[in-house]
C-alpha cells in the first residue's frame, strides 16, 4: 500500500520593506530564551489577507498555526483577534502603530495567502516590533503546494521566532515515535511519524512485532530502530521516502540494540549482547565490519555522539549502578561525568553541543534532566513516575520526552519542556506513544 | 530595492507513505500473544500437564519461571532448585530446544532493561549448560520491560516481572 511520492518544493523570496516610518523608540525587541521567559511576550496575528477567495481557508488555517507555534513555546502570548482595534485590510498597507500598541501588542505579524490556478500557495508576511514603530528584517514570500501549508505556516513562525529570540526555529520538523495500542501486558507497537505539533501522522510501520526507539540520520532521510520481527531485538534502518526497511548489518546470534547515527550519517552506534554482556559497537554503513568500542563485563549502552563527532557519552553500570560517561569517538578509557544521587541513563548530546539530557531515576521517581557535558550543573526538568528517553529540537532549546503513567492502565504519551524547565506540554496524538525522535529542522 | 529572488528550500525529501502489511508476521511475534513464543520460533505445542512428557507439564509441574531482585541477575536458591528440574526434564528430552526470555520490571529505562533481561537469560542459560543441557539447544531473548506479566505499579508485580522464563521450542528448528 504505498503511495505515490510527490515532491514538494518550497520557495521563499524576500519582499520589498513597507514604507518605513523612521526612528526607533525602544531598544529592539529581543526575548533572551537562556534566562526562562516568565512573562511571555504578547503578539498580535491578524488573519492573514487571502488575495482571492480561494486561498481563503488556507489563509485562515495558516494564521491559526502560526500563531499556535508561537504561543506553544510558552515564549509568546497571543492577543486574541477580538482584542485587535486595527483591521489590516491589505497586506501593503502602513502600519497603524498606536492602534497595536493600545492593546499592548509588541510584536505584530502580518501575512497574505494566494492560491493560484495550479494549486501553488504563496504566502507573504511582514514581522513587526510594534513599540519600535518598524519592521523587523525583511518581508518574506514562501511558495509551495497547498498540501503544504503547513509546512509554510511553521517556516513563517520559525522566521518570527528566530528573528525575536535570535536562535534558529524548530517549528518545521518532524518526529518519528512508537505508536501504542493495546493492553500493557500485549501492547502493539508500531513507527509513525508526525510534524512536531502532532499533525500530519504517518505509520512507517505495522504492529505485528515490537519496535523500539527510532532515531533519524541527520538529513532526516532515514531512521533506525529496534525491531524484534525476527524474534530477537535486532536494529534496522528504514528510508522514509520509500517505507522500506533493511538490517542494519547481518550479526547472526546477538542481539543489537540502542542505535545512533554519527552527525555526519556514515556511521552507526549501537549496543550489542552476547553471553548477558552488552557493549557499545561503532559500524561504518556498508561495511560489515563492526569496530568494539567497550569492553566490560558491565552493561554499556545508550551511546550518543557530539555534535562534533568527537566524542561519545554513554550509560554503563559498570560503578554499581548506572551512570553517564564520556569517551573519545575510537573508544578508549571512559570519563564519568554523572555524580548526583540515583541513577542515570540514555545521555543525548544537544545539537548545540552545549548540553546532555538524560533520564534519572532517584527515590522511586524518574526526571528528564539536563547538565554540560563536562557533568556540571546539573538541572532536573521534569518528575513524574516514569519520564523517560529525551530527544532534542533541533535548535537545542526544547525537549521532548515520554511519560507513562502508573497501574495497570498506564500508558505511555509524549510531553515537551523547555531546557529552562518551563512549558512543559503534552503532546497531542492520537493514541499511547513513546520514544520520540526529532528530526532536524526541514530543508 | 526589490529582491524577488527565490531560493529553493526543499525537494521532496520527508514526503512519507504509510505502510501498512498487518498479515506479515503472523499472530504477533514476540510473546505479542502472550503465550511467551519468540516470533519466528515454533514454540511446541502444550500437551496434556499430566503427561511428564509434555511442555505443559514443564511449564506447569516443574515450572518455567525463575524471578530475580531489583536489578539482579543472581539465581536464588529455589531458582536453581527449578532450572535444575529444567535441566533434568530437557536432557531428558532431547527432542525439544528452549528460547529462554529475560524480563525486567518496568522501572528502569527501555534500553538499560533490555541488557539486564539479556543478563538474566544468560543466568539461566549457563546454569541449564551446567547441568548438562547443550549450548546449540538454547538461545536467549531479551524483552526488557516490554512483556510484562503482571500489570500494576507496585512490588507485587514487579516482583513478578522481574523473571526468565523457559519456552520449550520444537527441536531442530532454532
Amino acid at each position: 500500500m504505498s503511495r505515490i511520492l510527490r515532491n514538494l518544493c518550497l520557495a521563499l523570496a524576500v519582499l520589498a520593506p513597507v514604507a518605513m516610518p523612521a526612528m526607533a523608540q525602544n531598544g529592539p525587541l529581543r526575548i533572551v530564551i537562556e534566562e526562562g521567559v516568565i512573562e511571555p511576550l504578547p503578539f498580535a496575528a491578524p488573519a492573514f489577507i487571502a488575495e482571492n477567495p480561494s486561498a481563503a481557508e488556507f489563509a485562515d488555517q495558516i494564521t491559526r498555526v502560526v500563531a499556535a507555534d508561537l504561543a506553544g513555546t510558552g515564549l509568546f502570548r497571543e492577543i486574541p483577534q477580538s482584542a485587535h482595534i486595527a483591521r489590516v485590510t491589505n497586506f501593503d498597507a502602513p502600519v497603524s502603530y498606536a492602534d497595536w500598541k493600545a492593546i499592548n501588542a509588541q510584536a505584530l505579524v502580518t501575512g497574505s495567502v494566494a492560491l493560484g490556478s495550479d494549486g501553488r500557495l504563496n504566502v507573504k508576511f511582514r514581522l513587526f516590533d510594534v513599540f519600535s514603530g518598524q519592521p523587523m528584517g525583511d518581508g518574506l514570500q514562501f511558495g509551495g503546494g497547498s498540501d503544504n501549508w503547513r509546512r509554510i505556516a511553521h517556516k513563517v513562525a520559525d522566521q518570527v521566532y528566530s528573528r525575536i529570540t535570535g536562535e534558529s526555529g524548530y517549528f518545521d520538523s518532524r518526529v518519528v515515535f512508537v505508536s501504542e495500542s493495546g493492553p500493557k501486558d500485549q501492547r502493539l507497537k508500531r513507527l509513525a511519524i508526525m510534524d512536531y505539533d502532532g499533525a500530519s501522522v504517518q505509520y512507517l510501520t505495522d504492529s505485528s512485532a515490537i519496535v523500539l526507539a527510532p532515531r533519524f540520520s541527520p538529513d532526516g532521510s532515514r531512521v533506525l530502530y529496534t525491531s524484534y520481527e525476527t524474534g530477537f531485538p535486532r536494529i534496522k534502518m528504514l528510508d522514509i521516502a520509500s517505507v522500506t526497511s533493511r538490517p542494519l548489518a547481518d550479526l547472526s546470534g546477538n542481539m543489537t540494540f540502542a542505535p545512533r547515527f554519527s552527525p555526519d550519517g556514515g556511521t552507526v552506534i549501537y549496543s550489542v549482547e552476547q553471553g548477558g554482556n552488552t557493549d557499545i559497537y561503532a559500524l561504518a554503513l556498508g561495511s560489515n565490519q563492526p569496530v568494539r568500542l567497550t569492553n566490560a563485563p558491565s552493561i554499556e549502552t545508550a551511546p550518543s555522539f557530539s555534535p562534533d563527532g568527537s566524542r561519545i557519552v554513554f550509560e554503563s553500570d559498570r560503578s554499581g549502578t548506572q551512570q553517564l560517561y564520556v569517551m573519545p569517538v575510537g573508544g578508549g578509557e571512559p570519563t564519568r561525568i554523572s555524580f548526583g544521587e540515583g541513577r542515570y541513563g540514555t545521555p543525548v548530546w544537544s545539537p548545540r553541543g552545549d548540553l546532555i539530557a538524560f533520564t534519572k531515576q532517584n527515590a522511586g521517581r524518574f526526571h528528564i534532566g539536563v547538565m554540560r557535558a563536562d557533568g556540571s550543573e546539573e538541572r532536573l526538568l521534569t518528575a513524574s513516575f516514569l519520564d523517560e528517553g529525551p530527544t532534542w529540537a533541533p535548535n537545542g532549546r526544547v525537549i521532548m520526552f515520554t511519560r507513562e503513567s502508573a497501574g495497570a492502565g498506564g500508558s505511555a504519551q509524549l510531553y515537551s519542556v523547555d531546557i529552562s524547565g518551563r512549558n512543559l506540554r503534552a503532546v497531542p496524538t492520537e493514541g499511547a506513544a513513546s520514544d520520540p525522535a526529532w528530526s532536524p529542522l526541514l530543508p | 530595492m526589490n529582491k524577488f529572488s527565490m531560493i529553493l528550500l526543499l525537494a521532496g525529501a520527508l514526503g512519507v507513505s504509510a505502510c501498512n502489511n498487518p498479515d506479515r508476521f503472523g499472530a504477533g511475534g514476540a510473546g505479542a500473544g502472550g503465550a511467551g513464543g519468540a516470533g519466528g520460533i515454533n514454540t511446541a505445542s502444550l500437551g496434556d500437564p499430566n503427561d511428564p512428557n509434555s511442555p505443559a507439564y514443564f511449564n506447569q509441574t516443574i515450572g518455567d519461571t525463575v524471578r530475580f531482585s531489583v536489578d539482579q541477575s543472581i539465581l536464588t536458591m529455589e531458582s536453581q532448585n527449578v532450572l535444575a528440574g529444567q535441566a533434568q526434564w530437557m536432557n531428558q528430552h532431547p527432542q525439544y530446544n528452549a528460547v529462554i526470555e529475560g524480563h525486567a520490571d518496568e522501572q528502569g529505562t527501555r534500553e538499560y532493561n533490555i541488557a539486564l533481561g539479556a543478563r538474566r537469560a544468560n543466568a539461566v542459560q549457563e546454569f541449564l549448560i551446567a547441568q548438562g543441557v547443550s549450548p546449540a539447544r538454547l538461545r536467549t531473548v531479551s524483552y526488557g520491560k516490554e512483556r510484562p506479566l503482571a500489570i500494576c505499579s507496585d512490588e507485587t508485580c514487579y516482583a513478578q516481572n522481574r523473571r526468565a522464563v523457559t519456552v520449550i521450542t520444537v527441536g531442530g528448528g532454532v
